[in-house]
């Protein structure tokens, strides 16, 4: 059982990094135009080459 | 559980527009707009683009805009229907949207200071951040419970109580906080609303599991305590976000209406806003223009749309010494007027204030959610108290434990499924409504719909588009006709530009006539053949008017009315039959003269019609429906219409519309299509029986789960399943709409 001392805490890390990333995307107005997010992802504009 | 609550008009707030650090060197837009005469290098457009809605159309309308000489930056957002450039300040609004309008999109100018509000939804972030928290707490916590129900014992079992509790308790304090706060309000009124049971079921479930872990007990309900967070914040965020998204574009569609005025400073125009204009001004109206103030002609003659604000679809004569109103349309020659009356004065904002109070009236109906919470709560409390009093009784004072079952009572009735019930069928039902161009701002707007049985339709600007198309064309001699469009070509007039065009799709070639002249306010002139040759006013012309609207021609003996009947609305005669099919009675109520009144109903097929009614006639006509019994759909647009709007059960209104009237409705039709009403009375419908539907399932598992609680056999995995899978089943039911 001692390895839960280790589980529980990486368990909970993980979760903290998860909920850290949300909170940054969140912060960083990620969510600001999901339908236009969900669309550009279909664009073939940039296929070829990153956009400059 | 959440009511959407009645969408009250915006008060702006007017926090700076410059999102990131980087732009926060340059100017604002809104202080740009207060500072006009800055002569700003650089300036933010915005434009909402109704008829966006894939990725093809997002490539198009940003390469169509980046190639616009001196546009920085575009971004499409497709959520809110808006296209927001950067750009030099020599590019202009009107500029971009000719460039929208050649690749196939329509597109209307925003006035991006109205728009700052939504663009910092506190709230909503707030809450999204409290969801957040309370997923993350919700997943770490039920790890630990299902490893305590699945057999851990003593010092684990214990060591994960307290792990959860080092979760939870922090979860609860942070998340529970909108809950918290809107029981305390409630209380202190002396009210039991939905959140003080909620309040009141996580407050003691967090302390009575605090209690037993401290004390080695067998059952903690910290997962059950987050979980309720979780459900209950992700109900309450998906009514903030539909609501959100309703005051979005109301404030979307008050910016539409960019409030400039050509006022003249020494005989020099200078834009300015209508705030500005004060009384005794002199302001310049072009042609096509919408008079920005109440005023009185002091220069120049033309003619003025009175549409949207009587229902006439008649241009009127307007030369020096009329009075002019706020919202009519100036259509041939320029007008200078001296302003009576602007801004809060105008007779538009006087009428707009008069809808307000209209309005107030509506918002006591109450909603299902409402219902179902005036029984609900009060009963909760009831059976978990009697529940705490009858084991108090029957162990003989044992209070941890009658305080345990009447916990567990609280937590398993807490109205997980019920929070969830209305928010999840609306947001489903309004997203659909808005793909079909359906914008619902009022919260309860889909209930009331669902209950209309009589359909009042406005004529002219909703089942027409007010742009006038001529009749009967071929009743006329070739010659009439080609000397008529010859004239009508040279006028930007909305009947002469119609005609010109009906001409020419005929094929009749346009006759040779000279010295063009327009009268503005009367007509055209010119030289065919040696005489003078006139089309315009039927007094100008020396013709007898006629009832319906038409323009006459003076030529000799080629003498000739030319009759004008309103372009229909496409998809009018699609939304008054499947309203028919659905079996509503269908109503017609006009400003308009007779004439074009019946044609019109003529052609949609509606029998009852009114035509010549005043305002109050409107009003009262709804009023009368509305005492007979019968639950009124409104469908108008104009300044007439607008207490009609207000006094009816429910209110449909185009984007076209006047604000005053967008205001006065519950749901704005965003694109030209009037299809979609048809759709949205059966969605309502629709929704409002999985609504019924919902509140039955939740029922369904407290009937099965509250006696297991009462009889203390609930353990907190029975009160996880209960609320977990009830949630899940009220979401799911709600997606069936179609």
């Amino acid at each position: 059982m001692e390895i839960l001392t280790i589980l529980i805490p990486v368990s909970l890390i993980l979760g903290g990094i998860g909920l850290a990333a949300f909170l940054w995307a969140m912060k960083t107005k990620q969510f600001d135009d999901p339908s236009g997010d969900a669309n550009r992802i279909l664009m073939k504009d940039w296929d070829d080459k990153p956009k400059p | 559980m959440t009511i959407a609550a009645p969408l009250r008009v915006p008060e702006y707030e007017h926090p700076s527009l410059a999102a990131c650090p980087a732009c926060v060197v340059v100017p604002s837009a809104q202080a740009q707009a207060q500072a006009a005469m800055a002569k700003p290098t650089h300036a933010r457009i915005m434009l909402s683009l109704p008829s966006a809605h894939c990725a093809a159309c997002i490539s198009t309308v940003e390469a169509a805009i980046g190639a616009v000489p001196g546009v920085r930056s575009q971004r499409v957002n497709l959520t809110l229907k808006r296209v927001s450039v950067e750009a030099d300040a020599a590019v202009s609004p009107p500029q971009l949207i000719e460039v929208l309008k050649r690749v196939g999109f329509e597109a209307h100018e925003l006035d991006p200071g109205l728009l700052s509000a939504t663009e910092t939804d506190k709230q909503g972030r707030e809450l999204l951040m409290r969801l957040g928290v309370a997923f993350f707490s919700m997943m770490n916590v039920m790890l630990l419970s299902v490893a305590v129900w699945s057999g851990a014992e003593g010092a684990t079992r214990d060591m994960f109580h307290w792990v959860s509790a080092l979760i939870a308790i922090p979860t609860v304090v942070f998340s529970g906080q909108p809950f918290f706060r809107s029981a305390w309000a409630a209380l202190r009124v002396g009210r039991l609303g939905m959140d003080v049971p909620i309040s009141l079921a996580l407050i003691l479930a967090t302390s009575i599991s605090l209690f037993e872990t401290v004390y080695s007990g067998h059952h903690a309900y910290f997962d059950a305590a987050v979980m309720l967070c979780f459900f209950l914040l992700l109900g309450r965020y998906l009514d903030h976000r539909t609501r959100a998204v309703a005051r979005s574009a109301a404030e979307e569609l008050a910016a539409l209406e960019v409030p400039r005025a050509l006022v003249l400073v020494d005989g020099v125009e200078a834009e300015r806003p209508i705030a500005e204009v004060v009384v005794g001004d002199l302001v310049r109206v072009r042609p096509g223009g919408r008079m920005p103030v109440d005023g009185v002609v002091t220069q120049g003659t033309s003619e003025v749309d009175r549409s949207l604000l009587t229902g006439e679809s008649l241009p009127v004569f307007a030369g020096v010494g009329t009075a002019v109103s706020a919202g009519e349309v100036n259509l041939t020659g320029p007008l200078v007027l001296r302003v009576t009356a602007a801004g809060r004065d105008s007779s538009l904002h006087q009428m707009a204030d008069l809808v307000a109070v209209a309005e107030s009236a509506r918002t006591k109906y109450t909603t299902l959610a409402e219902r179902a919470a005036s029984w609900y709560s009060p009963l909760v409390h009831i059976l978990s108290f009697s529940a705490f009093g009858f084991w108090m009784w029957k162990t003989g004072g044992d209070l941890r434990f009658a305080v345990n079952i009447s916990a567990a009572v609280l937590i398993i009735t807490c109205p997980c499924a019920l929070g969830l019930a209305v928010p999840a069928v609306v947001t489903s039902a309004s997203g659909k409504l808005f793909r079909r161009g359906l914008l619902i701002k009022h919260g309860t707007a889909l209930e009331r719909l669902a209950q209309v049985d009589t359909v009042v339709f406005d004529k002219t600007g909703t089942l027409t588009m007010g742009t006038p198309e001529p009749v009967g064309l071929a009743e006329h001699p070739v010659q009439a006709l080609a000397v008529a469009a010859a004239l009508a070509a040279g006028s930007s007039h909305p009947l002469a530009q119609a005609l010109a065009q009906g001409v020419r799709a005929m094929g009749v070639a346009l006759a040779d006539v000279s010295d063009l002249r327009e009268a503005p306010g009367y007509g055209l002139e010119g030289i065919w053949r040696g005489q003078t040759v006139r089309l315009g006013r039927a007094a100008w012309c020396g013709a007898d008017p006629l009832a319906v609207t038409a323009t006459y021609l003076a030529a000799g003996d080629l003498s000739a009315a030319f009759r004008f009947a309103d372009t229909l609305r496409p998809g009018a005669l699609a939304a008054v039959t499947a309203l028919r099919v659905q079996g509503k009675q269908i109503k017609l109520i006009s400003g308009d003269v007779p004439g074009a009144v019946g044609e019109l109903a003529g052609r949609l097929g509606i029998v009852d019609w009114t035509a010549e009614a005043l305002p109050a006639q409107k009003v009262a006509m709804v009023r009368a429906l509305t005492l007979a019994g019968h639950k009124v759909l409104m469908v108008g647009d104009g300044l007439n219409d607008t207490a009609a709007l207000a006094a009816a059960h429910v209110s449909i209104s185009p984007a076209t519309a006047l604000e005053a009237a967008r205001t006065a409705s519950d749901i704005v039709l965003l694109g030209q299509d009037m299809a979609p009403i048809g759709d949205a009375t059966r969605i309502a419908r629709q929704a409002t029986r999985r609504m019924v539907e919902n509140f039955g399932i939740s029922a369904a598992y407290n009937v099965v789960a509250v006696p297991l609680a009462l009889v203390g056999l609930a353990t907190p995995l029975a009160a996880a399943l209960a609320m977990s899978l009830s949630s899940i089943t009220v979401s799911l039911n709600a997606m069936r709409l179609k």
